[in-house]
């Protein structure tokens, strides 16, 4: 007889699932953090151009590594940072709107990107790693630099909490209280670019944006207050990234596709109790 | 849709003629601004004392919300300085801005105290975080501006007048010397725009200096010790009632204002008005 301790123990028995939970509790840690700004400065949008765009930078790393997986990680970051120096040049000296800019930028680095990886034979397997994660294939090594980086965006974002709110709420005060705010805002769009090279094993290019958008969107519903909002992020995209390799074991679908459906599940699930408990606050003077 | 006003020259109170000690808080010389191709502001010459209140009277794109962002130092004139009183360079900051309510995401997770605390933060320095004194700043703005105990209120649950004093404690907590309010009456009800004046008041009486945009002429006429009636240019500025004449504002409104004279009042029939506003009125 299975019990339900059996139910959740069982995968843990095996190595590569322990590290692709351990994965991906970190990854949603940090991209929901970082997301929580993503999603109430409304860049969704550049957030999810972004991730596409690391391909390109990833390829690079894939063909001069030969498989290694520090290039991929650099090579994806340079790519990251070209893209949003890219974007932010475009739109300034061509006075195009910045979503023209971000669509041109996104979809030129992508394609480059699926054409110098399918300039390796046989490249389909490895184009549908970068693209839907790997995370079951995460080794020891990628849980150290995971670890590094992780660490180092979630300090970033509590030693300059105070100096991102006041940039994302209120730009002009920044400005008038004389912050460094072009430094700042390269700055986070920095962080943005390290999470999305640092989620790229676990769920991919192709998904990544969930990672960034649906988490802190579903603690927006839940608080109204910034340090709430990201802490419940975080835990929502932890217990996510764990729910979803469950169901990727048990269901045995692909493990990014897992998390990214449990994120969405529980926005939904959030939404709905709300609109009900709305509906219901609403009613109850009446009776 | 007319908006009908009444400047009655009788009923304005009388002021004392501004004050001549110390020197001005503010001076602008030769201002000139433009950009995307136009001009938004052109040979702005004014000097601000210490502890008035100035009212900034004009039609939409007169450059009122440009020439506020030149004196916050956030647009750089294209001509001309700015020159702003015990502004120590690189140091101490002493202009606050308090935005229009329509240019604020009310939805942004933050709570009453958090947006006044913003105020302090170039005070504690990057990387450092608010300390006791600070949140004594903190409560003794919002104290003054009447919003005590509502310090944990998400700030969407504020009403309109209590989200623009909010942002004066802001101003406040800053410890700013000069004030620059952008529409403050604008979508307020009566009492609430009287709330604004009277801590508009009471900042006066602590010499801080107030420099206010408005589109309602009485209420600049009234509360204010000067008034720049602007378009593009200084039409008028100095006594509400040198400024309030029948040809400076139909110089500075033209065909979007009607001056109806009789004996000794003048009726100001203005269609232009507040809601929307001067938001394109910027390069951001």
């Amino acid at each position: 007889m299975t019990t339900l301790a059996d139910i959740i123990l069982e995968p843990l028995g095996y190595a590569f699932m322990v590290r692709g939970m351990l994965a991906a509790l970190m990854v949603g840690a940090v991209c929901a953090t970082v997301g929580t700004y993503v999603v109430l400065r409304g860049m969704a949008f550049f957030g999810d151009a972004l991730a596409h765009a690391i391909l390109p930078g990833v390829a690079v790393g894939y063909l001069v590594g030969g498989g290694a997986r520090e290039p991929l990680f650099w090579g994806a970051l340079l790519a990251a940072i070209l893209s949003s120096i890219g974007i932010g040049a475009i739109s300034k000296a061509t006075n195009l709107r910045e979503d023209a800019a971000i669509g041109i930028v996104f979809s030129g680095m992508f394609a480059l990107g699926i054409a110098l990886i399918s300039s390796v034979r046989n490249y389909t397997v490895d184009l549908a790693h970068f693209l839907f994660g790997d995370v079951l294939g995460v080794s020891n090594s990628d849980l150290v630099l995971t670890a590094a980086l992780g660490s180092l965006i979630l300090l970033a974002v509590v030693l300059f909490y105070k100096e991102f709110l006041v940039l994302s709420f209120d730009p002009l005060l920044a400005a008038t209280l004389r912050l460094p705010d072009r430094v700042l805002e390269y700055l986070l769009l920095i962080l943005i670019a390290l999470a999305i090279v640092v989620s790229l094993q676990t769920v991919g290019v192709a998904l990544m944006v969930a990672m960034l958008v649906t988490p802190a969107a579903t603690a927006y519903l839940l608080t109204r207050r910034l340090p709430y909002m990201m802490l419940l992020a975080a835990l929502i995209a932890c217990l996510s990234g764990v729910l979803g390799l469950y169901l990727s074991y048990y269901v045995s679908v692909s493990s990014g596709a897992a998390i990214v459906l449990t994120c969405t599940g529980i926005f939904a699930l959030t939404w709905a109790a709300r609109s009900l408990k709305k509906t219901h606050s609403e009613r109850a003077p009446a009776s | 849709m007319g908006l009908f006003k009444q400047l009655s020259k009788s009923s304005l109170p009388m002021y004392h003629v501004p004050h001549e000690q110390g020197s001005p808080i503010l001076e602008i010389s030769g201002l000139t601004v433009r950009y995307d191709g136009h001009t938004a502001l052109e040979e702005l010459n004014i000097s601000l004392d210490v502890g008035e209140r100035v009212a900034v009277v004009g039609p939409n794109g007169a450059g009122k919300s440009t020439l506020f962002k030149v004196i916050a130092g956030v647009l750089p004139p294209t001509q001309g300085e700015v020159q702003v009183y015990g502004h120590e360079p690189g140091g101490h900051i002493c202009i606050a801005y308090v935005p229009q309510r329509s240019q604020v995401d009310w939805r942004f997770p933050v709570t009453v105290a958090d947006v006044v605390m913003m105020g302090r933060i170039s005070k504690l320095g990057i990387m450092r975080w608010p300390k006791a004194r600070d949140w004594e700043f903190v409560r003794g703005a919002l104290d003054v501006v009447g919003l005590a105990g509502l310090e944990k209120r998400q700030i969407s649950e504020l009403s309109g007048g209590q989200q623009q004093r909010m942002f004066i404690a802001r101003a406040l907590a800053q410890e700013a010397e000069l004030i620059l309010m952008d529409e403050p009456f604008t979508g307020l009800d009566f009492p609430s725009q009287e709330d604004i004046l009277h801590i508009i008041d009471l900042l006066h009486e602590r010499g801080v200096t107030i420099l206010a945009s408005t589109h309602d002429l009485n209420l600049a006429g009234d509360h204010f010790d000067r008034v720049l009636l602007l378009n593009r240019r200084v039409v008028g500025f100095g006594d509400p009632k040198q400024v309030f004449l029948p040809e400076l504002l139909l110089q500075a409104y033209g065909g979007h204002l009607r001056l109806v004279q009789s004996e000794d009042e003048v009726f100001a029939l203005s269609d232009t008005c507040c809601e929307e506003d001067e938001s394109h009125d910027h390069t951001g």
